[in-house]
């Protein structure tokens, strides 16, 4: 190391270019998500070939060419594949929506359940289900096919706006806006839970099953919404990622450096609550993944902030798996995936929780 | 009259009720360091953020180039002008060579992330600050005086002709704050212009071509620090009395306070 002295390396950074284009390359950060899409599609096999009728993991895949029972076929395309697909997108969208809410608030505590949209989608379902059930005797037809997910999703959007107008002062401030969000939260929170003394016990214990996060019964028109969503989201998300990645530094700075922070903020934040809407409409408020996962992607990739793909695959992985323990670990009681990732999640905040406490 | 290439004019600039500037005008010569100087609260931090365009003024402008700097798309100016915050953060785990690498994001767009244009002024910036072997350590590693270089270096790397600087050598120990302000001098020799708010008036003096002199939001006097630090501006402006004698290294100003517990009945005549 004696020449360096004399002439030290450039700060060297593998990359790719092509034409024009050129990205860095970290190998960490490219490994991350590959392993996770490697374990994301392992999950996926297992998750198809458990359940009442076993199916093994090389007849799943026989079965998914063609090649294999027509009978397995049916159980593993109309039955198991919608509620995998549907957990994956969830999770991935869910900590998408995590992963962009903790680098805009700086704070690893931040999740979309703040931007009201949990609760808002929460109160919303429980009133549907509340108020409907007593009149139309149960929630059946109509009112469980359309009006469980459209309400989910206006309730959702609902809450987000809420948050998003209160919280707005020409232009978002990350620490007023979870400030705001805990408040509309808990606004939200009270509501629903005086909307559930108010119905029929039945009807109660239906809207639990729903706002702890579920994918029991999911099928193809669950997950088309998501699947759309996400299509659309993830790419403009990405596009986003630049400004996302100037926004971890003080608005100063950032500034400073040519970005538009009020916008950029603006336009991520709504990424945001759209995306955690959408999920948050397919499977219930799946607890602590938008929490959880950014910052297990943000551990594993040894980055600064949150990874935004590592994240997603992560929060797939993290759902997916958490729903094959759900349906398969207790022998025939299915519980809802929320309970599992509940479980997993909270010693987890509490262990952020103590680490923020050591840092300050 | 010397070229500019950042000016205010009638400038008022505040903070929610308060105005703290109040039609201020100003012209920071070309090539030259200046350092602004006052009280707290005299608005001179507030200043610089107005003329980094960090802060929108409530009448008046800023003009770069002739140009008004918030008609000007913030990019362009950013490949301009670069500003570094009073005591800026970053994240954890953020190394030296991740955060000056950021100083090229005007530089880039989405499909354009790592140029080798990218990588020759990140490995220049380093250079000239004296960082490149630290560039793979983390920021929190470092100590206060490294810290500061590698922010600067950040915004050496965004290429910049003119460069403002709010108090960069806050919190650190004297030697640590003479290593930054060399270092700065040393950019301005590579012909970079250069304005920063500085807190000590004698270092302020030693570095820099021109003082500007505020209080409550105005310009009381501007000009070489032989011409703006004497005894009655230091009266004035910091309600402060003291002594300027010349500084027996650098031959400028060298503010010596009296305090009520050392009046002097006589100045010593000097020779």
């Amino acid at each position: 190391m004696t020449l360096s002295k004399t002439s030290p390396p450039p700060v060297r950074r593998s990359s790719v270019r092509l034409a024009r284009a050129s990205f860095p390359v970290k190998a960490r950060a490219l490994a991350v998500p590959l392993a996770g899409l490697g374990v994301l599609v392992l999950l996926i096999a297992l998750s198809l070939g458990r359940g009442d009728v076993p199916i093994s993991v090389p007849e799943v895949v026989r079965t998914l060419f063609g090649a294999g029972d027509e009978g397995n076929y049916w159980v593993i395309m109309d039955l198991r594949m919608p509620r995998a697909l549907t957990g994956a997108l969830v999770g991935a969208a869910l900590a998408l929506a995590g992963a962009i809410m903790q680098t805009v608030a700086r704070n690893p505590l931040a999740s979309p359940d703040v931007l009201g949209v949990t609760s808002g989608a929460s109160a919303a379902v429980v009133a549907v289900v509340v108020l409907s059930g007593s009149a139309y005797g149960g929630v059946s037809g109509l009112v469980a096919q359309a009006g469980v997910p459209a309400a989910a999703l206006a309730g959702g959007l609902a809450g987000g706006f809420a948050v998003y107008a209160l919280a707005w002062r020409r232009g978002l401030d990350g620490f007023r806006l979870v400030l705001v969000g805990i408040g509309v939260q808990a606004v939200l929170v009270n509501l629903k839970y005086w909307l559930l003394t108010l119905g029929d016990v039945n009807d109660a214990g239906r809207a639990m099953v729903w706002i702890t996060g579920s994918l029991n019964g999911r099928g193809w028109e669950h997950v088309e919404p998501v699947g759309i969503a996400l299509a659309v989201l993830i790419p403009l998300t990405l596009l986003g990622a630049r400004t996302l990645g100037a926004l971890q530094f003080g608005d100063d700075t950032a500034r400073g450096l040519g970005v538009r922070v009020d916008r950029g903020r603006a336009l991520l934040v709504l990424g945001a609550v759209l995306l955690a809407a959408v999920a948050t409409a397919s499977a219930g408020p799946v607890q602590f993944v938008a929490l959880a996962a950014p910052q297990i992607a943000l551990r594993l990739s040894g980055a600064s902030q949150p990874p935004l793909i590592a994240s997603a695959v992560t929060g797939a992985v993290l759902t997916l798996g958490a729903d094959l323990i759900a349906r398969t670990a207790f022998h025939a009681v299915e519980l809802p995936v929320g309970v599992i990732t509940a479980v997993l999640g909270a010693p987890y905040l509490i262990y952020l929780l103590i680490r923020q406490r050591r840092r300050a | 009259m010397t070229s500019t290439r950042l000016s205010a004019r009638e400038l008022r600039l505040g903070y929610g009720e308060r105005l703290i500037v109040d039609g201020l005008d100003l012209d920071v010569a070309d090539g030259s360091v200046t350092a602004v100087i006052g009280p707290n609260g005299c608005g001179k931090s507030t200043l610089l953020r107005a003329l980094g365009r960090l802060l929108a003024p409530r009448g008046g402008h800023v003009l770069l180039d002739g140009k008004r700097i918030d008609k000007t798309p913030t990019r362009e100016v950013a490949k301009v002008l670069g500003v570094l915050p009073q005591a800026p953060t970053a994240p954890e785990g953020l190394t030296v060579a991740d955060l000056v690498t950021r100083g090229r994001h005007p530089h880039q767009s989405w499909y354009r992330q790592w140029s080798s244009d990218d990588e020759s002024a990140v490995t220049e910036a380093l250079t000239m600050t004296g960082m490149l072997d630290l560039a793979d350590r983390d920021l929190d590693e470092l100590s206060g005086g490294q810290r500061q270089r590698a922010w600067i270096s950040m915004a050496l790397a965004q290429g910049t002709d003119l460069l403002l600087l709010d108090e960069p050598t806050t919190y650190l120990d004297l030697a640590h704050q003479v290593e930054v302000l060399d270092l700065v001098r040393s950019l301005h020799t590579h012909g970079r212009t250069i304005v920063m708010v500085l807190h000590d008036l004698n270092l302020a003096a030693r570095y820099a071509d021109r003082l500007v002199a505020m209080k409550s939001g105005r310009i009381i006097a501007q000009g070489a620090p032989a011409e703006v630090l004497t005894e009655e501006l230091l009266e004035e402006v910091f309600g402060l009395t003291a002594r300027v004698i010349e500084d027996p290294v650098a031959g400028t100003p060298l503010v010596v306070p009296i305090s009520v517990h050392h009046r002097v009945p006589e100045p010593v005549p000097a020779e």
